[in-house]
């Protein structure tokens, strides 16, 4: 089931790494010893766009996440204001209400085995939701994160029908206090962002900063294409796979534990 | 000859009108000011002849570049405009986009123009905006 990310991408990744550590490393002794690498590791400047060169990622294992834990599902309804955090859906039934996240039960129904794992958006390498967009509203950023562009979004809703994994919700009713970077609004299509307005600045998702700061540690979150990071360490060293890997969607969000 | 009945009655139409032409002033929208960071010397992130003219220029193409690039910066940026922007009342509410209060539609309200920025975006300030970028 395990499946590498971009094997040849990576490879070549490493050797511009590579390069580039070398040329840092030859300029910070220069200047400032110590303070580079951090630098290089991080910190796109508000004015740069996002690019090819990350590719963001989690990983979750569900061995570690806790059944009736739903700190990650809270965290993103804080974060974004949906849910029990943005009353203005209270015609929707249940089944029509926005879901960014939910905490979903597998339960093997021979041995009793039970698991629970988060489910969202997995920003997918190959998207089905931008394939049929007839606007071009569904998106997919360079740095892998796939959004719905709701300027152009019609609110047709064939993305929520071509999404195998259910991640996306059409909003029926007119939202009022939304948070700014999560502007949200009737007859548009949304679905997670992996926070993208955190990523942007370096920060995490708030899903996995709650998976941590309850002390599950079952989320990391990372880039795919740096060779260092913690989850592609992970991922490199334990494997990890993917829902529906049959559907060849090469996704962003990895799994491990799923018996 | 005008007769003294024509010169009366246009006198006193004059008069009758007079204090509708001393009110168009009045007419004109009022336009908030900007309360958080307005100072004499920038006024605004451009002059604010360019400003009333293109500002949904600017916001359009920022709009392009935040969604599509992951551009975020302040300059041209919605959240900005309504931090700045728009200010509490004698009650210490916000205005809601559509009373003539709010700063948008102060102006929007007046030239009859229809936006629907606001069906998505906030329209009030709120403490995240005022302190930037959330968590890291």
């Amino acid at each position: 089931m395990t499946q590498p990310v971009n094997t040849n991408e990576t490879k070549t990744d490493l050797y511009r790494r590579q390069f580039l550590g070398k040329t840092a490393a030859a300029a910070g002794f220069a200047l400032a010893p110590g303070m580079l690498l951090t630098e290089i590791a991080h910190a796109k400047p508000a004015d740069e766009a996002v690019s090819t060169k990350n590719r963001w990622g989690l990983l979750i294992n569900t061995n570690k996440c806790a059944s009736g834990c739903t700190a990650c599902v809270t965290a993103c309804q804080v974060e974004n204001g949906w849910g029990e955090i943005n009353k203005s859906e209270e015609l929707s039934r249940a089944s029509q209400k926005a879901v960014w996240i939910r905490k979903v039960k597998l339960k093997d129904k021979q041995t009793g085995h039970v698991q629970s794992l988060p489910l969202l958006c997995q920003h997918c390498e190959k998207p089905p939701c931008v394939d049929v967009c007839p606007t071009g509203a569904s998106f997919k950023r360079e740095d892998g994160i796939v959004l719905v562009d709701k300027h152009i979004c019609i609110g047709c809703r064939y993305c929520m029908m071509a999404c195998p994994y259910k991640a996306r919700s059409f909003i029926h009713e007119t939202i009022k206090n939304q948070k700014v970077h999560a502007p949200r609004g009737k007859g548009t299509v949304e679905s997670c962002t992996m926070c993208a307005h955190r990523v942007d600045n370096d920060g995490i998702p708030a899903c996995v900063e709650a998976c941590n700061a309850e002390g599950h540690q079952a989320m990391y979150f990372g880039d795919l294409k740096d060779s260092n990071s913690v989850i592609s360490k992970e991922l490199a060293k334990n494997g990890g796979q993917q829902l529906r890997a049959d559907l060849d969607l090469n996704t962003g969000v990895r799994y491990q534990g799923i018996k | 000859m005008l007769s003294h009945k024509t010169i009366i009655s246009t006198l006193l139409s004059i008069l009758l009108f007079l204090p509708v032409f001393a009110q168009a002033d009045n007419l004109m929208p009022t336009v908030p000011k900007a309360k958080a960071k307005a100072n004499p010397e920038t006024l605004c992130v451009r002059d604010v002849k360019v400003m009333r003219t293109n500002h949904m220029e600017f916001l359009m193409h920022q709009r392009d570049e935040t969604m599509r690039k992951g551009i975020r910066t302040k300059k041209d940026s919605l959240a900005e405009c309504i931090t700045c922007h728009v200010s509490k009342d004698d009650e210490g509410k916000f205005a809601s986009y559509g009373d003539d209060e709010h700063f948008c539609s102060s102006c929007h309200n007046y030239a009859a123009v229809k936006i629907d920025c606001f069906d998505c975006h906030n329209d009030k300030p709120t403490a995240a905006s005022k302190t930037g970028s959330t968590v890291k």
